[in-house]
């Protein structure tokens, strides 16, 4: 909300500079965006009038004009605007005079014509943005010789607040004022609002048929209006000071009167209305053309203002077109009403709307103000426009009207909340001067919330409200008392900031990318993955929940290379959605890409780039951590995103625990990727299970070893020869390496030759050659039953 | 006898000729050796008068020591000098790097993350974390925020449903917890969360880190202390202003906003303060009672303080970045910075 800080100061007026007051309000929660001065500064521009006028003997456009600016002679000047008349009082830039933009007034000649000075426009003297089309005509009674920004009381700022959604009270001078008041401990003065005696009899009946919604309407009718009348200055000012633009004095006064009592008000044209006012929900099928023109489809929870014809107003958000004041109202019914927040709330927002109606009426317009306010609009619109005014027609609904809170406030309570006894005087005194209703009992305040205060409802609320008033900053600062609860240390578990640090040793960067991803990115890498969909979304591209980490990184990979980054590690954690939202899985993993040279580039490294293997590697560093790499496996498994012959499945004690491979020639070339990376994703819960070390004596004894040579078929996995071998070797197997692995000359085609070294300790005796022999023998045996495989000669 | 002087001085000069140690092995062998010089003479000892004896072989012997002691010297200095020669000869570039591969390093937003984790998990707080997709009960209804309420605007939600969305705070975590642990309770709860706004200064994600601590007697003064106190070790400088302006949050009463001195200009005003001299970092609050009695706690008995803040708008403060959408581009330019 914008005010005019002169405007403010004509309620209450501490003794403050601006900057000072704007910090004040800003400490007690009512956040001062912004001020600004309400003009540039110019000088040298006084009230004159305009003693004559004639036409300019060279030029069609221009006049030549006297004006009296108070000093001894008539001033000639040349005025380009088609508006300039005699008998106006106008602003007048003297010589000498500096205008916005430090534009010097100099004596001129004009086609010929002396000119000593300027008439100016609203938009020269930077009170208007856009190009005024004329000059700036002042009232009559606008004194000439009179400086003009003194007349104009120019010197004003315009103070923006930007209001926390619990303090609709303050969208109004009267609510800031009070504020203020409070503030400073300064009695506030409101202006008085007679009540209008009505001149005539004419009126219009109101049904409320919907009173929760509605529970007070106040309406009237007044005849004779002329709504071409000009909207004084000063109220076009105000409203300029507020940022709101005028537009004709109907809509200039409800505005007026919305900014400084906080009451939205609403003019119908009187002649465009068939028989009685009825608040009602809309019904299906009703449509309404908004006084934006646009046309909406009502749906039957909205509140409408309606007529025997049907709907003319949205409620408390907007004014219908047809029913609005237009050039030719003669009679207005000016409508004054209290929606409760609940009917109002979300309703402007489904239709796409804000207006500053729907913004009060959503967080609270004081139920009492409905009769002050019509009043205070009535005089303004019969002292501006002239008319007469009928009876208020009132239709109340008591049963609805909102409840004010009683709230016992307990001294001791708002001491231990703030760690601070207050003087009890200064607390009723903040209280009262909030606007609450107080009596002091033997506990404490016993509190009535005033209706303009939809905050106030509970005792932390008035906590609040006292804290806020005496100041946070001036209340103290301690630090809490703990009791000291030792937790047990969870050694078995690894933390993700140790399987991090893990992956930075290994030389990736951590990544942290968006956990929506664009669809066909997903649908290209998983295309079997069912992933929630926003609603929402803020563009397509991120629209969908990532079933899996590989998007993000993939995605990831793409912008470094794309920008000259040829090796590229990254990992990140996270969690990622599978399934529909009734089964929905949100699961943390940690996923891992590299692509580029195995190597940085150095004086000593090799410029072989990285393979399945070395990211398999980086995996395994990661899998030991817990000191349980027993607990994994890798099996040969397919997968959408990665390569059919180098992707496996992870397992941990024999679950699924994620996937690594290289990723697939065919997705990469539907994403359009010139290299070759290699993936993985675990799950963190997996990840995280490490085990507590459990000793074993050393043995005395020698070690035994034995190394064998096999000869296999190439698709023969690795992993199938080792379980056999640990299978047959016996219970005193310590270790088994294995130590080469060769394919080529000396093999036979489609064969592998894979050395393993076992070795054998017993932890009480020396282990006698048959054993071992007898071991070997059984490993033998079972690798040829079991894989057909050899052992090298 | 009479040319032993000779032969010593003959000795002594091959002795210091020898450029190699075989070459003085060999003139060991030529004098002090079974068959050599100086032992021919000691065997010669037997041609002599007993009375000459004595001495002759005293000199022969002391000739022989000193001939000895001048080869082991003489060794001595060649297998220094072969020594030094084979040390020079090894030498290396100790300036080249060494082989080690590059380390990587931790995004700048987990780096943060873990700095404030730190900070509270020293003092006695627990890491609590949740689901991302979470239900209109747990982000708004439990948290005093019901359907309709203006503070639904405050966060622009992504919504899947009716009732699902992306959560826009970590507060349903600190809902969850709550319910499902014992007082008192002291947590952090660190983690993405999502708004559907995305200009320079917003993106669609973001992480948050936000505190609760529930016990007896817990006041607004403990929450000030706390944050002070938080704010000063985020930043490492203990004479950082910190000032608390009251805001609005459903979820809290009193709510406050924090500014702290802006740390670009020490308050002095500049352009990332606006000219003011303070910078917003964090909103905080008393628990409203109604988030309590969502949770079940008797508020009566206990009260307790929550906080939150962005890791993002700490980490540019921190760190002087300059771009918030920097964090998610994930570009390794960037990322290596924060190594």
């Amino acid at each position: 909300m914008k005010f005019s800080e002169q405007w403010l100061r004509e309620w209450v007026s501490p003794q403050l500079s601006t900057q000072a007051m704007a910090d004040q309000i800003t400490m007690a929660g009512l956040e001062v965006d912004a001020v600004e001065a309400v003009a540039a500064s110019f000088s040298g521009v006084v009230v004159a009038e305009v003693l004559t006028k004639e036409k300019h003997p060279d030029a069609d456009k221009l006049n030549v004009c006297t004006v009296n600016d108070g000093s001894d002679e008539p001033v000639q000047v040349v005025c380009g605007a088609a508006n300039v008349d005699i008998g106006q009082k106008i602003p007048f830039a003297q010589v000498g005079g500096v205008l916005p933009g430090d534009f010097k007034i100099k004596k001129a000649k004009l086609r010929g014509v002396e000119s000593r000075g300027m008439i100016c426009s609203a938009s020269e003297l930077g009170l208007e943005e856009e190009t005024s089309p004329g000059i700036l005509v002042l009232p009559e009674s606008a004194p000439v010789g009179v400086d003009f920004r003194e007349f104009m009381h120019l010197d004003d700022m315009t103070i923006e607040v930007d209001l926390t959604p619990n303090r609709g009270d303050c969208l109004s001078i009267k609510g800031l004022a009070r504020e203020v008041g409070v503030l400073n401990r300064l009695a506030v003065i409101e202006p008085a609002i007679e009540p209008v005696a009505a001149e005539i009899e004419d009126t219009l009946a109101v049904n409320i048929e919907a009173p929760e919604k509605c529970p007070r309407y106040v309406g009237r009718v007044i005849k004779g209006v002329d709504v071409k009348a000009e909207t004084p200055l000063w109220m076009v000012e105000r409203l300029r000071r507020s940022g709101v633009r005028s537009i004709d004095p109907v809509v200039d006064i409800t505005n007026y009167v919305m900014l400084e009592l906080g009451q939205p008000l609403h003019a119908f044209d009187r002649d465009n209305l068939s028989g009685n006012i009825i608040v009602r929900l809309a019904q299906n099928g009703e449509q309404l053309t908004l006084l934006d023109g646009q046309k909406v489809a009502l749906r039957p929870e909205t509140l409408v203002i309606a007529d025997q014809a049907g709907p003319l107003a949205m409620a408390g958000i907007m004014g219908g077109e047809n029913s609005g004041v237009s050039e030719s109202t003669e009679t207005i019914f000016l409508e004054s009403a209290f929606f409760t927040p609940l009917a109002i709330a979300g309703q402007a927002r489904s239709y796409g709307l804000h207006t500053d109606a729907s913004h009060r009426f959503e967080r609270g317009v004081d139920p009492e103000l409905a009769s002050s306010a019509i009043e205070r609009a009535t005089r303004l619109l019969i002292d501006i426009c002239g008319g007469q005014a009928g009876p208020l027609a009132e239709c109340k609904s008591d049963a609805h009207m909102p409840a004010p809170s009683t709230i016992l406030l307990r001294e001791a309570r708002l001491e231990s909340a703030l760690s601070k006894k207050l003087a009890s005087d200064d607390v009723t005194d903040i209280l009262e001067r909030l606007g609450l209703d107080v009596t002091q009992q033997a506990e404490g305040w016993l509190i009535v919330a005033p209706s303009w205060r939809f905050d106030v409802a509970i005792e932390e609320d008035l906590i609040e409200e006292i804290a806020r008033i005496h100041g946070y900053n001036n209340l103290p600062v301690r630090r809490p008392a703990a009791r000291l609860a030792l937790r047990s240390a969870d050694e078995g578990t690894l933390t993700q900031a140790q399987l991090r640090r893990q992956m930075v040793a290994r030389g990736f960067q951590e990544a942290v990318t968006y956990s929506f991803v664009a669809p066909e990115l997903q649908a290209a890498l998983l295309p079997d993955a069912v992933s929630p969909v926003l609603a929402n979304p803020i563009s397509a591209d991120l629209s969908v929940m990532r079933a899996s980490l590989f998007p993000g990184l993939v995605r990831a990979m793409e912008h470094n290379l794309n920008r000259q980054q040829t090796r590229v590690r990254l990992f990140e954690t996270g969690l990622v959605f599978n399934g529909e939202l009734d089964q929905l899985s949100q699961v943390p993993m940690l996923g891992a890409l590299a692509c580029g040279s195995r190597e940085t580039e150095g004086w000593s490294s090799s410029k072989e780039r990285i393979d399945f293997y070395d990211l398999k590697g980086d995996l395994e560093s990661l899998l030991g951590l817990g000191g349980n790499l027993e607990a994994w496996r890798f099996e040969p498994a397919e997968h959408p995103a990665l390569h059919p012959s180098q992707s496996a499945e992870i397992l941990f004690n024999g679950e699924h625990a994620g996937w690594i491979g290289t990723l697939h020639p065919q997705v990469r070339a539907t994403l359009g990727l010139k290299v070759d990376a290699v993936l993985f994703e675990v799950r963190l819960d997996t990840l995280s299970q490490g085990k507590i070390p459990a000793f074993e004596a050393l043995s005395r004894y020698p070690e035994v070893r034995r190394d064998l040579a096999f000869i296999v078929k190439d698709e023969v996995p690795v992993q199938a020869l080792l379980d056999c071998a640990r299978e047959k070797a016996g219970d005193y197997l310590k270790d088994i390496k294995l130590f080469d692995v060769y394919a080529g000359k000396g093999v036979a085609e489609a064969h592998k030759s894979i050395a393993l070294g076992l070795t054998w300790q017993h932890p009480s005796r020396t282990l006698n050659d048959e054993e071992i022999n007898q071991l070997v023998d059984n490993i033998v045996t079972q690798v040829r039953v079991q894989l057909e495989a050899e052992l090298r000669g | 006898m009479d040319h032993l002087p000779t032969l010593v001085s003959e000795a002594r000069d091959a002795i210091q000729a020898a450029h190699d140690v075989p070459a003085l092995e060999e003139l060991r062998v030529r004098y002090l050796g079974k068959k050599g010089e100086v032992t021919a003479l000691l065997k010669g000892l037997g041609k002599l008068s007993a009375e000459e004896r004595p001495a002759a072989g005293e000199r022969i012997n002391q000739a022989k020591q000193t001939l000895a002691s001048e080869i082991d010297a003489r060794r001595q200095q060649l297998e220094n000098a072969a020594l030094n020669e084979r040390l020079a000869a090894e030498r290396i570039d100790v300036t080249l790097p060494g082989r080690s591969r590059a380390e990587g390093g931790l995004h700048p937003v987990t780096r943060t993350l873990e700095r404030i984790e730190g900070l509270f998990t020293r003092i006695g707080y627990d890491v609590a974390v949740g689901p991302e997709i979470e239900d209109d009960y747990h982000n708004f209804e439990a948290l005093n925020i019901p359907a309709h309420h203006p503070a639904r605007g405050m966060a622009d939600t992504f919504y899947f449903d009716a009732t699902r969305l992306l959560r826009t705070h970590t507060s349903p975590v600190q809902v969850r917890t709550m319910k499902n642990s014992e007082l008192p309770l002291r947590i952090v709860c660190p983690g993405r969360v999502y708004r559907s706004d995305s200009d320079l200064t917003h993106t669609p994600m973001f992480h948050q880190v936000e505190g609760l601590l529930v016990d007896e007697g817990v006041s607004f003064a403990d929450l000030k202390g706390t944050i002070e106190d938080f704010l000063q070790a985020f930043f490492e400088r203990d004479d950082l202003s910190v000032r608390f302006r009251p805001s609005y949050f459903p979820f809290t009463e009193p709510s406050a906003e924090v500014d702290i001195q802006c740390v670009m200009c020490s308050g002095k005003g500049c352009r990332v303060c606006s000219h003011s001299g303070w910078l917003e970092v964090m909103g905080c609050g008393m628990v409203h009672p109604e988030v309590f009695r969502h949770s079940g706690i008797d508020t009566e008995r206990y009260t307790g303080f929550a906080f939150g803040m962005g890791a993002e708008r700490l980490a540019m403060l921190r760190y002087g970045v300059n771009d918030l959408r920097l964090f998610f581009e994930n570009d390794l330019r960037f990322l290596r910075q924060f190594a």
